[in-house]
């Protein structure tokens, strides 16, 4: 399973687009493409800005191996 | 004299007599059996140094008035950080034991730590230039730290305010980090062992590591000057932030770690880029994309201008329809980003829709335009560049048609 975009890729992504784009010598569809795709892009970048709450974790030796749990940070 | 000395002494039976070997482990079984004889501390001298070929240490440790022999064994040895040496003051924990072989008492040393400043300091100094000459604090091994990482690990006590410090710093600079808490014990002799495994059990998981200690007495850092765990922070396969102690403490680990952090505060600052700067940049970027798709449909609309109206409407209409809708849904998407956003995003998004408002020129255009070029592409801008007799292609939104010029331009 390949993981989701980071936010780093998505950004990085994104200004690609931008930088296509602003060449200037993309056929009127193929722009729209990239624009939408941009625009997928920049949504993406904001949610992830917006939304994302800190993750912190623990790890433990379990019988399995190493697993990890929630860690509450006060 | 005293008289009674010159009563002589039982003539011993033979038959109560005990073996030296019976003997021996009559007293190993007194000295095992005595709980104030086990995970001993001592302090002393070390003199009479020896390394046994198999690996072993054989060392007697002393002061003014006694020496015990001691014996560490090659696999506590390694563990030890350091190199044992005659005349250093150190304090040992182990276990006191008789070897009935030699039918004396003996130190069997875990583990030591130099006592005092000065033989901290020795230790330290010979450490430091050991792994100087190896080359472990050259500036051309450190590594960059990630600019995004998705995942921080944290060596250090899961109690205590360093775990507390670095979130408090992410959560306002990069919550976006997923931060893995690796508990490690960091201070005593078995610290330098846990930290090591914390460290490579996290660093499967994570992009960077922070190994992190909150502030105490040179003894209490002193797992940090040990050579084995130096070792695995320098090979160590993602980049290592070091926050030990406070920005005077300087440990063997924060020569060898990539970067040495003043704090674990600093640390985390260090490994967060700031997300209000993120947030400029994401917005900037969608700022760009709108003008530049602005600007591609205004070079659109002016090279068709002029042949528009020589073209025919017809069969158009579908595909108009179709890029009208679109383009709804593009401004809709640029527009609806709802109430959940913080104001700061909405007033900028609020810019990006409507510079996304001049995309409507598009829908104009293709209401019944399009394009004429030539076979190679070339978009026709003027009338007069056409001959009568030339071939030409009319693109439309959903495919082109030939056509042959028949007339000139009037």
């Amino acid at each position: 399973m390949t993981e989701e975009p980071t936010f780093e890729e998505s950004l990085k992504l994104l200004e690609e687009k931008v930088e296509l784009l602003s060449r200037g010598d993309l056929p009127l569809d193929r722009a729209l493409a990239v624009f939408e795709e941009g625009l997928a892009l920049f949504r993406r970048c904001h949610a992830i800005l917006s939304d994302t709450e800190q993750r912190v974790t623990k790890l433990v030796a379990a019988a399995e191996g190493l697993t990890e749990e929630p860690f509450a940070v006060e | 004299m005293d008289p009674i000395a010159l009563t002589p002494p039982p003539r011993p039976a033979v038959s109560q007599a005990l073996t030296v070997s019976q003997l021996a482990r009559l007293i190993r079984e007194t000295v095992r059996a005595n709980p104030v004889l086990g995970r001993i501390l001592v302090r002393g001298e070390v003199s009479n140094l020896q390394a046994a070929p198999a690996g072993h240490r054989f060392f007697t440790l002393k002061d003014s008035g006694a020496q015990i022999d001691c014996i560490l064994f090659r696999e506590d040895a390694e563990l030890l950080g350091f190199e044992l040496e005659d005349g250093m003051d150190m304090v040992v924990s182990g276990d006191v034991d008789l070897f009935p072989r030699k039918g004396n008492v003996e130190l069997v040393v875990r583990a030591a730590t130099p006592a005092g400043v000065g033989a901290f300091w020795a230790a330290y100094q010979r450490t430091r230039k050991k792994l100087a000459a190896e080359g472990l604090f050259d500036l051309a091994r450190k590594r960059s730290l990630p600019s995004f990482p998705r995942r921080i690990g944290v060596v250090t006590s899961e109690i205590g305010a360093v775990v507390h410090d670095i979130v408090t710093i992410l959560r306002r600079r990069y919550p976006m980090a997923h931060v893995i808490v690796a508990p490690a014990l960091v201070q005593g002799p078995g610290a330098p062992a846990s930290l090591r495994r914390a460290l490579a059990a996290v660093a499967d998981r994570v992009d960077v590591v922070i190994v992190a200690r909150g502030g105490g007495s040179l003894e209490d850092l002193w797992c940090f000057n040990d050579e084995g765990l130096a070792r695995a922070v320098a090979t160590c396969r993602v980049p290592v932030v070091s926050a030990i102690g406070h920005e005077t403490d300087v440990t063997i680990v924060d020569f060898v770690a990539d970067v040495r952090a003043a704090t674990p505060s600093a640390a985390a600052e260090l490994l967060s880029p700031d997300s209000v700067e993120l947030s400029a940049r994401v917005n900037d970027a969608g700022r760009l994309l709108a003008e530049e798709i602005r600007e591609i449909l205004a070079v659109s609309r002016a090279r068709v201008k002029g042949l528009g109206e020589r073209m025919s409407p017809r069969g158009l209409r579908r595909s108009v329809e179709a890029n009208r809708a679109r383009l709804q849904q593009i401004r809709e998407a640029l527009t609806d980003f709802g109430p959940r956003e913080i104001l700061r995003h909405r007033e900028r998004l609020g810019t990006v829709g409507r510079r996304l408002d001049l995309l409507s020129p598009l829908a104009t255009l293709q209401r019944g335009y399009a394009i004429a070029e030539r076979e190679d592409g070339h978009v026709v801008a003027h009338a007069a560049e056409v001959d009568v007799g030339e071939a030409l292609a009319v693109r439309f939104q959903d495919g082109r048609i030939h056509v042959h010029v028949n007339e000139e331009a009037t």
